[in-house]
């Protein structure tokens, strides 16, 4: 486990990469799925950069499209998705010159894959090979993308498993003698078996719970101090990106709506959807507010309707949103550049307009306590 | 009704917080459950438990994985044995010895399970998943097309003609939880127990079920037990707030109390690793560790290791970081801190000074 050198200390102000050498670039992605019915638009021309030791959060709602977004830069796709545009440029400290992973031959790309961006997949359960114990499957890894002897190999899988905290006792397991929290540690091992420079993270805390998140979660970021690496953490679950990630891309029907780092996320949210999403957890703290939670559903990416594709479910909705051009541009009011929303017309101190009632209300309202 | 009072087991009496909702409609009384799992050694996976559903009211059960909160559930559902203690349905003693008490059961009390992907049949449609149980509990006479789109419109899946024909996969997550919500009012219960009802979906569809749900309860008054590990969100639905740990309620009241001064070591553990966004310099960010949150993360309790229940005293014991002797040796009973609230904890004067000040 080497420790990177010339990391920049990760503060609140760690924001956006423009500043810094992206560690990966999304430039212009765009990803079909194609059915006999037409091609499904999942992933529609999104730009996305991870800076060095940054951690970028990738919130949506299922089928927004973030998975095919990471797994689409990744190339870790299979027919019937298609890649149809776009560059995702890779610059890690292995690299000698930025590489793009859209142009790379199979062999090259096998040398990329987990030694250099691994991925931390959501359900452990189904991730692990249940007929192989957990020093097995670590060592089935190692073995795979880096060229050291077995003993050494079997320290690393020993040592992989201090850094996770779970007790070596436990190299023997199967995954089915391991609770959800230990499966879900015995895949970020895994992920982080080769010292990759990124880690993408699809949901790997969604079917544990809070406590057992919690400390997986501190793990992660006490990791990431230690060894430097890059997270794209993905999530539908806002409230958790807001603590964790340095900035929060919020993404809707296959597009990026709104980027910005937490704070800006959080007090000053542009975008219909993200505020939306910002009201849709009850919080436990404070006083009691009014939750309005987004009515309706994403709309069928078959034949995506123009201009915003928010339009039939957001409050503020007028007809010039149907012509509106979904280009990120700075917030007017934000101080920071690189808070960036694709809706021209809301501004983060826009007052809500009466949910749209067309669709069904859903608030819990709320009555006296007994 | 509100006369009513909760026993539990050897601690004094509590009112319960939901109470004054409505009419008492289901009662456990010092439920337990035991399993063997063989070489001799048993799991008790609910130990003592005692509390009240009460009509239009939500009681929310609260705990981690394993806490046996499920348990309970699968207990007042008669879909397990009791190992000891008793359950009363409106007042009466609840015996499903024969099948036609057990279906009269059924019709009462309906549970919803956590996981819409499994729990509708793949190869069936919408219309048959509804018509089966109108036809088992609302009798013969009834005119299945109705009954059917009256139970769609109920759980707002509308235009009911549209989704009548379609098979589970062709639905959202939320679209099928909405089915299983319309499948449990099919048999018109009066208890629902609800099994984790939202956390297989999207945070943004979560709010939506959960309306849907207190709608529900309104309209029907029924008595709704909410199972979740997600405490926030029992801080909004819920009147009542159990807080399960190893099969034991460790503390129970109001909701808003319970979530605002947790008084139990584990319940402040519950609703400090809760995510707050509010909270900037969080433990995350500078990942300092699990340690040192200055919101009362209590100060070290330790991540669970399997099998970590202590066989005496109190079950939190080997993760509290306030146990002291008599925790490991005696198992504490709820201890009222008021009339609606209890705590089973010895070292209440130090987990929570400001509730406890002013009692003996």
């Amino acid at each position: 486990m080497t420790a990177n050198p010339d990391q920049a200390p990760v503060s609140l102000a760690a924001s956006a990469g423009p500043g810094r050498d992206p560690v990966l670039d999304i430039r212009d992605l765009s990803v079909v799925y194609r059915t006999p019915g037409g091609d499904v638009r999942a992933v529609d021309k999104v730009n996305l950069s991870l800076a060095p030791g940054e951690v970028v959060g990738l919130a949506g709602e299922s089928g927004s499209g973030k998975s095919t977004l990471v797994y689409g830069a990744s190339r870790l796709l299979r027919a019937p998705a298609l890649i149809t545009s776009g560059s995702v440029t890779y610059a890690g400290r292995r690299v000698t010159k930025p590489v793009d992973l859209l142009r790379l031959r199979s062999d090259q790309l096998q040398k990329l894959r987990w030694r250099e961006i691994a991925i931390v997949f959501q359900s452990a359960m189904n991730a692990l090979n249940p007929v192989l114990n957990v020093r097995d499957q670590l060592l089935d890894v190692i073995h795979a993308h880096l060229r050291i002897p077995r003993d050494e190999a079997r320290d690393r899988a020993a040592s992989l498993l201090d850094l996770v905290g779970i007790p070596r006792a436990r190299l023997r397991s199967y995954p089915h003698e391991l609770s959800g929290g230990m499966r879900q540690r015995v895949m970020i091992a895994m992920a982080l078996a080769t010292d990759p420079e990124v880690v993408i993270m699809d949901e790997p805390t969604t079917a544990l719970d809070v406590v057992v998140q919690r400390d997986i979660l501190s793990q992660i970021v006490e990791l990431k101090e230690q060894l430097g690496f890059s997270i794209v953490f993905i999530t539908h679950d806002l409230s958790l990106l807001l603590e964790l990630a340095d900035r929060i891309a919020v993404m809707y029907a296959g597009q990026l709506l709104e980027v910005g780092t937490s704070g800006e996320i959080h007090h000053e949210p542009s975008h219909p959807y993200t505020k939306g999403l910002l009201n849709s957890f009850p919080s436990l703290r404070g006083a009691r507010r009014e939750l309005a939670g987004i009515p309706g559903s994403p709309p069928d990416l078959r034949d995506p309707p123009p201009g915003c594709p928010f339009l039939p479910r957001c409050g503020y909705g007028t007809s010039a949103c149907e012509e509106v051009d979904m280009q990120l541009l700075p917030v007017a009011t934000s101080k920071d550049p690189d808070h960036v929303t694709a809706c021209p017309f809301v501004l983060p101190g826009t007052p809500s307009p009466a949910a749209k009632q067309a669709v069904e209300p859903a608030q819990i309202t709320e009555e006296p306590q007994a | 009704m509100s006369e009513q009072s909760v026993s539990n087991g050897q601690a004094g009496t509590l009112t319960s917080a939901a109470a004054a909702r409505g009419e008492l409609a289901m009662e456990a009384l010092s439920v337990s459950k035991d399993f063997r799992l063989g070489r001799g050694q048993t799991l008790h996976a609910v130990r003592d438990v005692s509390f009240n559903l009460y009509r239009g009211a939500v009681v929310a059960l609260v705990g981690e994985s394993g806490s046996g909160k499920s348990t309970a559930a699968r207990l007042l559902a008669g879909q397990e044995r009791l190992t000891s203690g008793s359950i009363k349905l409106e007042g009466k003693p609840v015996q499903v010895s024969s099948r036609s008490d057990f279906r009269h059961y059924k019709r009462q009390v309906q549970y919803v399970f956590q996981d819409p992907f499994a729990s509708l049949n793949p190869v069936h449609t919408v219309r048959y998943h509804l018509e089966r149980p109108v036809k088992l509990h609302q009798g013969k006479g009834t005119d299945l097309d109705t009954a059917v789109t009256a139970l769609m419109e109920q759980v707002r899946l509308t235009p009911a003609k549209q989704f009548l024909a379609k098979y589970p996969h062709e639905l959202s997550g939320g679209q099928r939880q909405r089915v299983s919500f319309a499948r449990a009012l099919a048999a018109k219960p009066s208890v629902l127990l609800a099994d984790e009802p939202v956390s297989m979906l999207d945070v943004s569809i979560r709010l939506e079920m959960l309306s849907l749900l207190d709608d529900l309860r309104k309209r029907f008054s029924l008595a709704m037990l909410y199972i979740t590990h997600d405490i926030a969100s029992a801080r909004y639905f819920a009147d009542e707030v159990l807080v399960m740990y190893a099969g034991e309620i460790v503390e129970r009241g109001p909701a808003e109390e319970i979530t605002q001064r947790p008084a139990h070591p584990y319940t402040q553990l519950l609703v400090a690793s809760a995510p707050d966004p509010d909270n900037l310099g969080s433990t995350l960010r500078r990942g300092s560790g699990p340690a040192g949150n200055g919101s009362g993360r209590t100060a070290a309790a330790k991540p669970q290791q399997a099998g970590q229940v202590a066989a005496t005293g109190c079950p939190f014991s080997p993760r509290c970081p306030l146990a002291e002797d008599r925790c490991r040796a005696e198992d504490p009973a709820l201890i009222p801190i008021t009339d609606t609230r209890g705590a089973a904890c010895w070292r209440l004067d130090v987990a929570a000074p400001e509730l406890v000040s002013g009692q003996p």
